[in-house]
């Protein structure tokens, strides 16, 4: 029978490898997650604000985001500003950013969902008893709109990771660029590792999004 | 002869270990309008929605006209033809415009011809006095015009028994009387109903027989409804009409 | 800026462009073909095949399309499933987004109250006719929003099948920098290119939103 992969994807290193690709793909998530939140968070709070130039910025922008492809941030940023401003910017530091400010937008208008789904009566009725604007939204406002964020931010972690597979189009090794490696090594002795090896890649993908999305779900249930 | 159109025999209907209707007995003539008032959280509403198969129930039966009606029986959906309901929410279908609303199940179901159901259905909209708003959606209608539809849209099936479950509860008080004039022509013209509700006065003038539901149980019945609401029998029944009273 | 350039590789995108709308737009059909046949198996909760339709939307939305993609047109051939990139291309994207497109439909579904059902079915209806004239209807303008933002979502993501060797703008980009070093031009021409592509879509898309909102709830 002909071998599809399995052989070689346990052969030396190969599996601890793939883990490693697989851990840089995380790596760059969280980070990428972690800013977004910060972000997200101040962004939305503003876009609930008053401001109207504010306001028709975070249009602009939210709307950038929803129409350009992941990818092409990916190498405007890499390839385009690296050139533009002459400055050296590392592959996972490209990706952070772009990821950065996709996540920033997305994180954004859900939290300002999260906030305009509040009744309004809740804010008047923290104002009428004195209290200020920061007062307002630490002690009774956000407390009520962190339990609606937590599953959707818990989501956008999936989206994340899976959006990181692109990041070896400008070079990083993650896992599927570390799979790539292993099938051209094993040209010869394996010629159909392609199979094994990119379904083992795929299973692994899901057996991390996976949990992570039933989380989120269970959370949504739970908290509706 | 038995003039019976409803039978209902030993209703039981619990959800989980909470029982909300117990060994139930309850018989509806032709022609004939039941009330049936209790306070809230007495089976009424669940009793209306068992007579149309709309609950499962965990024993005895409803027949109408000899026919078992149950949510297992293959042809529930003939049968339910037969029995018309009216919700207590506005129940209309928001896609569709009013006549739309009432043409879709004799076309669909009945699979009558448009023009024939049209004219029916012009017809009735004109006697609740909706037929110029054919063409409306419903959410342009206010509470007590959407009821009357629904009234209509349960009539143009030609159902032998009609069932109004609180069909007045959510409506503004000045929309309550649009809609009971149009029941109480219905009753005049002979119709069967089962009508749960919480309005003592209508109760009053429109029933035949009352029945008063408290616990799951039939606690009083009389064909005497003008003698039963100025003295009910019994002393839960007095103490029920009197939270109607300031 | 190197106009002169740009104006050469104009023809060379606007081919890009071409394909990647076709592929996008044959990838858009099946993904909704898919994602109702998926949401109406859930929703009538037919035996099995439900439990293989979730399978499938699990598996689908859980996994980054670009490894999908390498496993069609890299691994699939290993096993004697030969494709061209063109049918992978919009084989992934539909098995893809019809996993969202399922998900967007089977929400818009349970968001019908239950009393629709019952009053559909106190009118005598049967449980298909419940289902065709009273639910899908409603939950399928319900779910429009969803379903815009899932094909702007498709388009977007037609980026990854450069790497199958489809020649569609991030191919054709990539190939002109490569060969031109005129990083900036292609990089703009890139961008203009999707904005060309999508900006339609998504105004489109708010206008039908707007329009369906205003159906619902009146003027």
């Amino acid at each position: 029978m002909r071998s599809l992969g399995l052989d070689v994807l346990f052969k030396g290193k190969n599996f601890l490898r793939l883990l490693g690709g697989l851990w840089v793909a995380v790596r760059i998530s969280l980070i990428s997650v972690v800013i977004s939140i910060a972000l997200g968070l101040v962004m939305g709070m503003l876009m609930t604000g008053k401001n109207r130039v504010l306001k028709a910025v975070f249009r602009v922008y939210l709307e950038i985001v929803r129409i350009m492809p992941q990818m092409v941030l990916l190498f405007v940023v890499y390839f385009g500003t690296t050139r533009v401003f002459g400055w050296d910017l590392s592959p996972e530091a490209s990706a952070i950013a772009v990821f950065s400010f996709w996540g920033t937008a997305e994180m954004g208008d859900l939290v300002r969902g999260a906030l305009i789904g509040i009744p309004r009566i809740q804010y008047e009725s923290a104002e009428a008893l004195g209290m200020t604007t920061a007062q307002v939204y630490l002690q009774v406002i956000l407390p009520q709109a962190v339990r609606r964020l937590i599953p959707l931010s818990i989501n956008l972690i999936t989206r994340m990771i899976k959006t990181t597979s692109l990041v070896m189009m400008i070079g990083m090794v993650e896992v599927l660029k570390v799979a790539q490696q292993i099938i051209e090594a094993n040209r010869k002795a394996s010629p159909n590792a392609a199979f094994g090896l990119f379904a083992v890649v795929l299973l692994m993908y899901f057996a991390i999004c996976w949990p992570i999305s039933r989380l989120a779900s269970y959370l949504e249930k739970r908290w509706a | 002869m038995d003039n019976a159109l409803l039978r209902i025999e030993h209703l039981h209907k619990a959800y989980g270990p909470h029982v909300v209707l117990e060994d139930l007995d309850l018989t509806v003539d032709r022609g004939e309008v039941v009330v049936v008032i209790g306070p809230s959280g007495c089976g009424k509403s669940t009793l209306l929605r068992c007579v149309n198969a709309l609950e499962d129930i965990q024993g005895g039966r409803v027949l109408l006209d000899g026919e078992s009606v149950s949510r297992q029986a293959k042809d529930v959906a003939r049968l339910r033809q037969k029995i018309g309901m009216v919700f207590q929410s506005y129940d209309l279908f928001p896609h569709k415009t009013i006549l739309e609303n009432v043409l879709l199940a004799p076309m669909k179901v009945q699979k009558r011809p448009r023009a024939e159901a049209e004219a029916e259905a012009m017809e009735l909209l004109d006697r609740v006095g909706l037929a110029d708003r054919r063409d409306d959606y419903p959410r342009q209608l206010s509470g007590g015009q959407k009821q009357r539809v629904a009234i209509v849209r349960a009539l143009i099936m030609h159902p032998e028994i009609l069932l109004l479950d609180e069909i007045t509860a959510a409506l503004d008080p000045e929309m309550v009387h649009e809609v009971l004039q149009v029941v109480l022509g219905l009753a005049k013209s002979g119709s069967t109903m089962l009508i749960v509700t919480h309005e003592m006065a209508f109760a009053r003038a429109i029933a035949d027989r009352v029945v008063f539901l408290e616990g799951g149980h039939i606690v009083e019945e009389s064909r005497e409804p003008k003698a039963f609401f100025d003295k009910p029998a019994t002393e839960r029944a007095r103490q029920f009409l009197r939270t109607f009273e300031y | 800026m190197d106009f002169e350039a740009i104006r050469s590789y104009l023809p060379l995108y606007w081919d890009a462009l071409g394909l990647t709308v076709r592929i996008g737009w044959q990838g858009v059909a099946l993904a909704l073909a898919l994602g109702v046949l998926c949401a109406v198996t859930l929703h009538l909760r037919l035996p099995v095949l439900r439990r293989l339709v979730a399978g499938y939307i699990e598996l689908f939305r859980n996994t980054p399309l670009l490894v999908q993609l390498f496993f069609l047109y890299f691994a699939l051939p290993k096993i004697g499933l030969r494709m061209s990139p063109a049918v992978c291309g919009v084989l992934g994207l539909g098995l893809l987004c019809g996993a969202y497109m399922a998900e967007t439909i089977r929400s818009g579904l349970e968001s019908i109250p239950p009393i629709q059902t019952e009053s559909a079915q106190s009118l005598g209806m049967t449980r298909m006719q419940v289902f065709c004239h009273v639910i899908l209807p409603q939950a399928v303008s319900r779910s429009v929003p969803g379903l815009v933002a899932n094909v702007i979502f498709l388009l977007k993501e037609t980026s990854v099948f450069s790497t199958v060797s489809l020649m569609d703008l991030m191919f054709t980009a990539k190939d002109l920098i490569g060969m031109y070093a005129k990083t900036m031009e292609c990089l703009t021409l890139l961008v203009v290119f999707y904005l060309i592509m999508l900006l339609p879509v998504s105004v489109l898309g708010s206008l039908l939103e707007r329009r369906l909102r205003h159906a619902e709830f009146g003027p």
